[in-house]
């Protein structure tokens, strides 16, 4: 019901939504929650484990019962609670975990159920047989049970992730956040102020104070004014801070758009934060304990501070009748607020035998008295009583209870400190600065320190801004705490109230004071294994509200005082956080960059399929007419190259360029052969090893001139082989005089091979090229068409063969050109497939062979070796181990019958042998058809394998279901003294 | 957590990678397998504490660093450059 008068919602406009099909209409500024009390809905959702129906429990992110699910369709959002969610122009929520419908769910038969389905139930009952658990018990125990269920569909939403910094991050804009933020942002500090809720305020907002001699609200309104007027300050409402991480970084979850009716289409749904903060202040409040007393979870049963909210806040109130249940002084300000709106008091129950009547309050006062029961099947409708010896019935559709309050430590605590009990308060208090675990940086203040009058939260909100800038170096601003409510009352905590039935304690997760008295019963009386026994606190809520009660049971279970009993672990994220938030950025097309040659459009008009090599996309083959399978194409393109002219895009390799005079010498350090004596003009291929005696990568290495060196390395090690060579020159060859730099995406390079490519260099180039001075491992500053480029005389492919190179802007130009040239000359573009079958043909290694765990002797190349200087890796790669002839080395391949299939990945053993790990021989790391030899051919690894040449072995592929009889033979298949390449 | 590069500044640690013990920016002299190679290559401390790590700060200026930190709690006690002479 709304009262007028009352409440911050605007009332002149209406907000028409639908809450299980039902067309409601609520205000601009209530959330679901408010908007559903408004229009008299009681029974929001059923429980998760009896199907116990529920009512709104609190009016905060806390919130347990009042899950629903948000939108229809694939933008479905389950678990969403109706105490955050805000209304807007065409919300549609559906309640959860019920079948048929809320009112008639079949499932409630599970609470009848209840004494079969306590604590340990399914550990206990679906032990055996053990088959039975995937197939029948889970399945079906998951219908039954649980939150809301997942589309399955791909998520619509946009999402979005951001960063920010700042000197002071607040966390939370109750009164203590306000105060701490204005002090800081005064004093010019860069600031931070996060509040979860969607209107900064907190409390000042939910009950009836002044603060400075005007309605706290008021107050509250002119600080946000005043901190808005401030360009050094950030007010993030809808904000929740989820996490405190290491050195000052804190996560947030911002509700950016989930409140729009019409969000623009590009803005995100929500955003997740990565905030890093030189200092900040928690000041995130305290959540209402509720008491544990039978049946305690009727709809119509709701914390104190909530029923105040819902009042002040949103000007609504939950019933006509309402009870009061409280040990605190503070909590009876719920009776005395309705009581002035003119709502009646059904009873004000105190468990104090001393505490005075409530003045002011014409209803019945139980000093001394407990609520021990209540009835109502869909929302309370009466309250049992006991009270001075006698139990009475009292009608009330309402009951508001208080336990006392916890201080919100949880942020406090998320790098494993413990909160400290504080005996006179009754409460936990967040870890001191200092203690182990506690979070550095991280100062407490107001309600979430332990403070809960308004007065001394706005003094507490000072003095930690105080703290905070005199750690910043900036001088605190003069300012005035405004004259407040400076009383917190007196109170006792009150966990829990004997009596028969069930009295719940984890209102999400359906968990009992039985449960947790059971837990210790049978032995888990550590609060980490009642917590996983019982599964008390593991519920999307991470049991906000139950923690401390529970603990408190458990304590009284098992003879201990609470601090003797222990906390579980506060773990992030304090509120759920979508793992589509988490991922933002990173679905579809984000979840990597991807590279472009500067051909790549050139080649997908020719139709060419592309494949991912790392990050970058490369042409697999260029389709000709007629073509219909990628083996035509590739077998063509293989056949240009070999007797006329190919041309290939090889910017993707790894291209590093070095300056200075020690360039030499450094290289010699890294390359295991010498690279010092290298002439200008002058190119050589070359290996570097880790320094555990493996390869790491190959290429070749060029000099220009003088001064000029230009490496290249393989397209999947670039960036690898960059960072070893800074890491060899920082931390072993700091002395040297080289620097170097990776231009790989400055240059476009191309491969020019085949019997033909003199030919088409002389049409290309400016003055012509004449090969015969030009000899193989050559290269030369040249110029293109006016452009001044490089030339590189090397090979692949093992065909008279060049690597043209132009500045990256050039590239499509030239790439044109070449393949323009190309084509006269009867040959053409080639792709990936032809250039791997290219260099397989020649036995030339990739990281197929170059796999992290083969050595230069394995690959035949220990004459690189150089004896007569150090280099990376030269101590390790010269263990016996890693000379033994025994071990697998690389051989080539070929089938003994011509149609015989050859894979890679496939392994060997000797003919008649059992396919099994022991009589493992060896196994091939690149195999193709050869259209060139017209059979199948393989590179591979094969135990002493250079000594075994001729021999028969059998291939078997476990996999694909193949088996082929192989012959080992030379890893050159192709023209083996290179007459081809220098020719 | 953040590191302090001394080229950069405070910066976010996913520009950083680990690279393990700073033991491994300390090559041993000699160029044949020795005990002071298998120790520098294979033999490595764990502490729970402090210990001393090499960080490539890789998606910054490139600087190796040598980094001291609590590998219990992530404090940071000092970062150097590798190149100058912090190896
Ligand atoms: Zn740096």
């Amino acid at each position: 019901m709304r009262l007028s008068g009352y409440g911050r919602v605007d009332r002149t406009q209406s907000v028409p939504f639908r809450f299980d099909g039902r067309m409601l209409t609520g205000h601009p500024g209530d959330t679901l929650a408010s908007a559903l009390i408004a229009n008299g809905v009681r029974l929001v959702g059923r429980s998760f484990k009896y199907h116990r129906p529920r009512g709104i429990l609190t009016a905060g992110s806390e919130e347990p019962n009042a899950l629903v699910e948000i939108g229809e369709g694939a933008g479905r959002v389950p678990n969403v609670r109706a105490t955050v969610q805000e209304v807007h122009e065409g919300l549609v929520a559906h309640s959860q975990n019920r079948w048929p419908s809320l009112e008639r769910d079949l499932l409630a038969v599970n609470d009848l159920a209840a004494p079969f389905l306590g604590a340990g139930f399914y550990y206990k009952t679906f032990m055996w047989p053990a088959a039975f658990w995937e197939r029948v018990y889970e399945p079906a125990i998951r219908r039954a049970a649980g939150l809301g269920s997942f589309t399955r569909e791909a998520d619509p939403h946009r999402h979005e992730k951001a960063f920010a910094s700042c000197d002071l991050l607040v966390i939370g804009a109750g009164a203590a956040g306000l105060m701490a933020a204005l002090a800081a942002g005064e004093a010019g500090a860069d600031v931070i102020l996060a509040e979860e809720g969607a209107e900064p305020g907190g409390r000042l907002l939910a009950e009836a104070e002044e603060v400075g001699g005007r309605p706290a609200q008021d107050w509250a309104a002119a600080t946000l004014a005043r901190l808005g007027a401030m360009p050094n300050v950030r007010v993030m409402p809808r904000t929740a801070v989820t996490g405190a991480h290491d050195g000052g970084t804190y996560g947030a979850l911002e509700r950016v758009s989930e409140h729009l009716a019409h969000p623009a289409p590009e803005c995100p749904r929500d955003c997740f934060w990565r905030i890093d903060a030189r200092v900040a202040v928690l000041a995130a409040g305290a959540l209402e304990r509720p008491v544990a007393f039978p049946d305690n979870d009727r709809p119509g049963v709701m914390m104190a501070s909530a029923v105040r909210a819902y009042l002040h806040r949103w000007g609504v109130v939950p019933g006509a009748r309402i009870a009061l249940f409280a040990a605190g002084d503070d909590a009876r300000r719920t009776a005395r607020d309705l009581a002035a709106a003119g709502v009646q008091i059904a009873a004000v129950i105190d468990p104090r035998a001393d505490a005075p009547a409530p003045e002011g309050i014409d209803a019945p006062y139980f000093a001394g008295g407990q609520v021990v029961g209540t009835s109502g099947r869909q929302g309370l409708t009466a309250i049992r009583v006991r009270a001075g010896g006698r139990v009475r019935r009292i009608a009330a559709d309402v009951l508001a209870m208080s336990g006392g309050w916890s201080p919100t430590v949880h942020l406090a605590c998320h790098m494993g400190g413990r909160p400290v009990w504080d005996e006179a308060l009754g409460a936990f208090l967040p870890p001191r600065e200092g203690a182990r675990g506690a979070v550095p940086g991280l100062i407490p203040a107001g309600a979430a320190a332990g403070v809960f009058d308004t007065a001394g939260c706005l003094a507490s909100g000072l003095a930690a801004a105080g703290e905070a800038l005199s750690r910043l170096g900036l001088r605190a601003p003069r300012i005035e705490v405004p004259e407040a409510e400076d009383d917190p009352g007196r109170s006792v905590p009150l966990f829990r109230v004997s009596g028969k039935g069930r009295a719940w304690l984890d209102f999400q997760n359906d968990v009992t004071v039985k449960d947790v008295e059971l837990s210790a019963r049978e032995g888990f009386v550590s609060v980490e294994h009642m917590k996983r026994y019982t599964t008390q606190g593991m519920a999307p809520d991470q049991g906000k509200t139950s923690n401390v009660v529970a603990l408190a049971v458990l304590a009284e279970a098992t003879g201990q005082t609470i601090p003797e009993t222990g906390t579980t672990t506060f773990r992030p994220p304090y509120v759920p956080v979508p793992l589509g938030t988490i991922a933002a950025g990173a679905q579809g097309k984000g979840f990597a960059p991807e590279r472009f040659t500067t051909s790549h459009d050139a080649s997908a008009a020719r139709g060419a399929p592309m494949i991912e090599a790392g990050l970058w996309y490369r042409p697999s083959y260029f389709p000709a007419r007629g073509e219909t399978t990628w083996r035509e194409a590739c077998a063509r393109e293989v056949a240009m190259v070999r007797e006329a002219v190919g041309v290939a895009d090889v910017s993707t390799l790894g291209k590093i360029e070095f300056r200075g005079p020690d360039t030499g010498a450094f290289l010699d350090l890294v390359y295991t052969s010498r690279f010092s004596t290298l002439k200008p003009g002058r190119a050589r291929y070359g290996i570097m090893l880790r320094e555990d005696g493996h390869v790491m990568d190959d290429g070749t290495t060029a000099r220009l001139s003088d001064d000029i060196w230009v490496m290249t390395t393989t397209t999947a090690a670039a960036g690898q082989v960059m960072a070893h060579l800074e890491m060899v020159q920082q931390c072993h060859a700091p002395g040297m005089a080289t620097r170097f730099t990776s231009t790989t995406d400055g240059w476009a390079q191309f491969a020019v091979a085949g019997p033909r490519a003199p030919d088409l260099l002389a049409q290309v180039l400016d003055g012509g090229h004449d090969a015969g001075s030009f000899p193989f491992m050559a290269c030369a500053a040249v110029t293109v068409a006016g452009v001044a480029g490089r030339l590189f005389r090397i090979s692949f492919s093992g065909e008279h063969a060049y690597e043209i190179a132009v500045p990256a802007r050039h590239g499509a130009a030239l790439w044109r050109l070449l393949c323009a040239y190309a084509e006269g000359l009867g040959g053409g573009p080639y792709g990936m497939e032809a250039l791997n079958v290219l260099r397989i043909e020649k036995g030339f290694p990739t990281h197929a062979e170059l796999h992290g765990r083969t050595t230069a002797f394995d690959l035949g190349l220990q004459n690189m070796l150089s004896p007569r200087k150090d280099f990376i890796g030269k101590a390790a790669a010269t263990r016996p181990g890693l000379l033994d002839p025994g071990r697998e080395r690389l051989v080539g391949l070929r089938p003994v019958d011509k149609a015989g299939r050859l894979l890679a990945g496939a392994h060997l053993f000797k003919r008649g042998a059992k396919a099994i790990r022991v009589n493992d021989q060896g196994y091939l790391t690149s195999a193709c058809h050869s259209p060139t030899l017209g059979h199948d051919i393989a590179l591979g690894f094969v135990s002493a394998g250079p000594e075994r040449m001729g021999e028969r072995l059998s291939m078997v592929d476990h996999l694909r279901g193949v088996t082929t009889e192989v012959e080992i033979c030379s890893p050159v298949f192709l023209d083996p003294d290179g007459a081809r390449a220098r020719s | 957590m953040r590191l302090d590069c001394p080229l950069c500044g405070p910066r976010d640690l996913r520009e950083f990678t680990p690279r393990g013990a700073a033991v491994h920016a300390r090559r041993p002299e000699g160029e044949t397998w020795s005990e002071a190679w298998h120790h520098h290559l294979h033999l490595r401390d764990n502490p729970a504490g402090r210990s001393e790590e090499l960080w490539y700060h890789g998606s910054g200026c490139t600087a190796w660093l040598i980094v001291e930190r609590d590998t219990a709690t992530h404090e940071v006690f000092s970062v150097r450059l590798a190149a100058e002479g912090g190896a």
